[in-house]
């Protein structure tokens, strides 16, 4: 309930544009399964989405994301489990009658219809007269910042113009729940940004449920109340972005979120792990398999500059206030390490380190062949 | 079939700009020889009409409209361009979206299917069709329309496929229907006026086609205009040829008006150019 809290608090400060009355929305996906022949795109998918929240789904191309979008969207059926709403299993309710609104990757505004138009579709289907229609439209693309763009068709329009009208249409309808499919993929960098902080201010103002599919972690992790990352029709864990960084359930998730090295280990027994000269605990599942390698995370590394050390700095790429270095270690094992750009200034490219573990948990996973 | 071929060859819809220019280099030489075939094709096209202008004499395009017959078979030729073109479009547009969406691998049998009409002579098509018809619909012209929608549908299912796929169909779709509407409205306020650029061109040819078929017409004892011509040469000689001129020329202003109105229409949305066989989709604006 303090989401809800806060949200009130959030439109009424912001004041204008269409407020719904109530609570948010809840759902729930409950064991998905859908298989395309051979493929399961997805393997018994559960998430719970609390009123209002905003939950990425991460994961790589193919993991089954779209398809997990589609099937709340009513455009897939799942081959068994249940999309809840609120409490009542939807799997029956076509598509048209679900309230849902969707932004998807590609353009997908109607070219024979203004922006205008675009966005007032819904509330026609919805048998809304043409003076409620115009003013509601209306409204809607003021919030997205399009009003003077009203009048104009989709081919006048550019492409994050157009994501932004296809957003103002979404929410025209006032949707239940708020489903995009990487809206963002088509569009640089630039406008990606700020069309992000866009849809995340007038999500949060709106207190709509959202689920906001994408394959760019950063997009994820800063958009998000919480992020789900999937592979392969799973999903491997279901956590706010600092602690998908932090404490990452699984090997998958550690690499796939931020950037981790991977340094070989040797399994000790009794849950301890040795690398680098240090023996510390295992975190999380222990491999049945050898040989290991221990995960960690380019700030979690020590280094100091020595005399035969056990590396060699290849590389050093100022970030800021950190410089990331690329060491060389014995074995040919490459690792980057951050060190605070102040006291980085002896690590050229060429000097002997010695690079080691801290001695904190650490994730282990099956050494990969290569 | 007076109409198809001339309306057919002689081009009606905006030139296409640069024909020739990436196998010519531009420059005098072409210039002269594209006015000259242009000149040459021209004379073809218009030296028999203006014989049949001055055979008839402006004199006979009175008599041509008090004749008996005139008016009605000429009504009954528009209704049935009419009906024809509302029937194919009707029949052919939900299968072509339903093929595209959900059959994608049946287009390239559906397209054959529809060519057979091309191959089938009119003749065989018509005394079947009499054989086994129902006699309250043999006296209505509905028979013969759905016959002329058999004959259009390979030129329809074409342009119809074409501008389909112009389109981002499933995307399309699917928005609509998660805006509320139903297959009624996607059809009706989403994919149609959508295809209009594609449509025109198959309205064209329909249209064309119905106004100057003459072999299932008067197989079938329908007096449609083409027909009623035919019967008339063989008492007038230049009214008949007044009439055939009078057509030709309704017929073009037709075709031109449906021309003109769907290209005003298309340049609005950014739908595409507007030719007699193809539709070339206009480059969307993306950044
Ligand atoms: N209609 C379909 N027919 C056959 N296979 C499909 C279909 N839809 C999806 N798949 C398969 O299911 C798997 C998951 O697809 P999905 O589109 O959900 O992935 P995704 O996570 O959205 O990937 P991306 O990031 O590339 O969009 C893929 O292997 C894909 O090939
Ligand atoms: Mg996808």
């Amino acid at each position: 309930m303090t989401t809800n809290t806060t949200r009130d608090a959030a439109t009424t400060a912001a004041g204008t544009g269409p407020v719904r009355a109530g609570g948010g929305t809840s759902v729930l996906l409950r064991d998905l399964t859908r298989a395309f022949g051979v493929t399961r795109a997805l393997d018994g998918l559960s998430i719970e989405m609390a009123p209002g929240e905003l939950v990425a789904l991460l994961g790589p191309s193919g993991c089954g994301k779209t398809t997990a979008l589609r099937i709340v969207a009513g455009f897939e059926i799942a081959d068994t489990g249940s999309v809840l709403v609120d409490g009542k299993d939807i799997s029956s309710v076509p598509a048209a009658r679900r309230d849902m609104g969707m932004v998807f990757q590609s353009y997908s505004l109607f070219p024979n219809m203004s922006a205008q138009d675009n966005v007032a579709f819904g509330l026609r289907m919805r048998k809304i007269g043409t003076g409620g229609r115009r003013k509601r439209a209306g409204d809607l693309l003021d919030m997205v910042g399009l009003g003077p763009q009203a009048g104009q068709y989709p081919h006048q329009l550019s492409g994050g113009q157009q994501q932004r009208v296809a957003l103002a249409r979404a929410l025209a309808i006032e949707p239940r729940v708020l489903l995009l499919d990487e809206p963002l993929s088509a569009l640089d960098a630039k406008v990606r940004l700020q069309l992000r902080e866009q849809i995340r201010t007038l999500q949060q103002r709106l207190g709509t449920t959202t689920l906001f599919v994408t394959h760019d972690q950063e997009e994820a992790l800063s958009i998000a109340d919480r992020v789900g990352v999937m592979s392969n029709g799973k999903l491997e864990q279901l956590a706010a972005p600092d602690e998908l960084y932090t404490s990452p359930a699984s090997a998958f998730v550690a690499e796939f979120v931020g950037v981790m090295n991977r340094v070989p280990g040797e399994l000790r027994g009794g849950g301890m792990v040795t690398a680098l000269g240090s023996t510390m605990p295992v975190r999380g599942h222990i491999p049945d398999e050898t040989p290991v390698d221990v995960l960690v995370r380019p700030e979690d590394l020590t280094m100091q500059v020595v005399e035969h050390g056990n590396g060699i700095v290849t590389t050093r790429t100022f970030l800021g206030s950190v410089t990331r270095v690329g060491v060389q270690l014995d074995g040919d094992v490459a690792v980057q390490v951050d060190r605070p750009s102040a006291e980085s200034a002896a690590l050229a490219p060429g000097a002997s380190v010695s690079v080691s573990l801290p001695g904190q948990p650490v994730l282990v996973a099956t050494r990969r062949v290569s | 079939m007076v109409a198809v071929a001339r309306g057919g060859s002689g081009g009606i819809g905006p030139p296409r700009r640069g024909g020739f220019r990436g196998v010519v280099p531009p420059g005098r030489y072409s210039t002269t020889w594209r006015w000259a075939v242009l000149l040459v094709t021209a004379v073809y096209f218009l030296l028999p009409l203006w014989a049949a202008l001055r055979f008839a004499g402006i004199g006979a395009f009175g008599s041509v409209i008090s004749e008996s017959g005139f008016t009605s078979s000429l009504a009954l030729s528009v209704r049935l361009a009419a009906i024809t073109t509302l029937v194919t479009i009707a029949l052919m547009l939900p299968t072509a979206v339903y093929v595209h969406l959900r059959l994608p691998k049946l287009r390239r049998l559906l397209e054959g299917i529809t060519i057979l009409p091309l191959v089938i002579p009119p003749v065989v098509l018509i005394v079947g069709v009499l054989a086994i018809a129902p006699g309250f619909i043999k006296s209505t012209p509905l028979l013969l329309a759905l016959e002329y929608v058999i004959l259009a549908m390979p030129f329809a299912y074409r342009a119809i496929d074409a501008g389909l796929r112009a389109l981002d169909l499933k995307t399309i779709v699917e928005a609509a229907g998660s805006l509320g509407a139903g297959w009624g409205s996607t059809l009706w306020r989403v994919l149609l006026p959508n295809l209009r650029t594609a449509l025109l061109p198959a309205t064209v040819l329909t249209v064309a086609l119905v106004l100057g078929e003459f072999t299932m017409a008067s197989l079938a004892l329908y007096q449609t205009f083409p027909v009623w011509i035919y019967v008339n040469s063989q008492t007038s000689g230049q009214v008949s040829v007044a009439a055939s001129l009078l057509a030709l020329f309704v017929t073009w202003i037709v075709l031109l008006a449906i021309t003109v109105l769907g290209s005003r229409q298309s340049r609005k949305t950014g739908g595409g150019e507007v030719t007699l066989f193809t539709v070339a989709p206009t480059e969307t604006r993306g950044d």
